[in-house]
């Protein structure tokens, strides 16, 4: 049974990893700035996902701590962005 | 593998389907956020989809956990509400932008009905 859990996490890593190859490839060629700004939003978020999958495939409580920092990194810095790209400025 | 030896086939097949499901809608996701033509339409891979893979995963996470400890582990329906409260905050705030500045960059081109009537 262990082997199919294996296989699991092996497809998932490789899913999020090419997940992230996908948005940074909208994030070097994207045609304008809120392309630019989704596609790292999405590479935060994949980041997240990934800490989660390799805390699944080392069993160990760290990885969590990691993708909850990124979360939170990730809300804020996403807020801000799109917060530039729309006025100009971050604090009015 | 440390720790994953010994487990009954009740926790290995569903964290193992989790994963997989996760995985794909992941995948899913990022390939519509390269490949859709628009930007209001690649918005919809990331806030829609990735949001979803990311509770399968949050969900596979809790339930591999809970067995290996063998107490009730729901760290992760931390990250699961903070993540539900802020991907749609997140995007409207993008497609906010967005919309923001096409409307900008169509105002300095010119009248917006002409354009907004040939169909772009």
């Amino acid at each position: 049974m262990t082997s199919l859990l294996e296989i699991a996490i092996g497809f998932a890593l490789i899913c999020v990893i090419l997940a992230m190859v996908f948005c940074t490839i909208r994030l070097l060629v994207g045609p304008s700035a809120q392309d630019r700004v989704l596609a790292l939003d999405t590479l935060w978020m994949c980041a997240m996902l990934l800490a989660l999958v390799l805390g699944i495939r080392f069993v160990n409580r760290v990885y969590f701590d990691a993708a909850l920092i990124i979360a939170l990194l990730s809300f804020v810095s996403t807020i801000a962005l799109a917060k530039f790209i729309m006025r100009g400025e971050i604090i009015e | 593998m440390t720790g994953l030896e010994n487990l009954s086939a009740w926790v290995v097949v569903p964290v193992a389907l989790l994963l997989f499901l996760g995985g794909s809608i992941i995948f899913v996701g990022a390939f519509g956020l390269l490949r859709l033509p628009n930007f209001y339409q690649r918005i919809h891979g990331p806030a829609i989809t990735i949001t979803l893979g990311a509770g399968c995963l949050l969900v596979a996470s809790m339930i591999l956990f809970t067995a290996v400890e063998g107490r009730l582990v729901i760290h992760e329906l931390l990250i699961s509400a903070f993540v539900m409260l802020t991907a749609p905050v997140v995007a409207m705030l993008i497609m906010r932008a967005a919309v923001y500045r096409d409307l900008r960059a169509r105002r300095h081109l010119g009248p917006i009905y002409p354009r907004a009537r040939s169909g772009d």
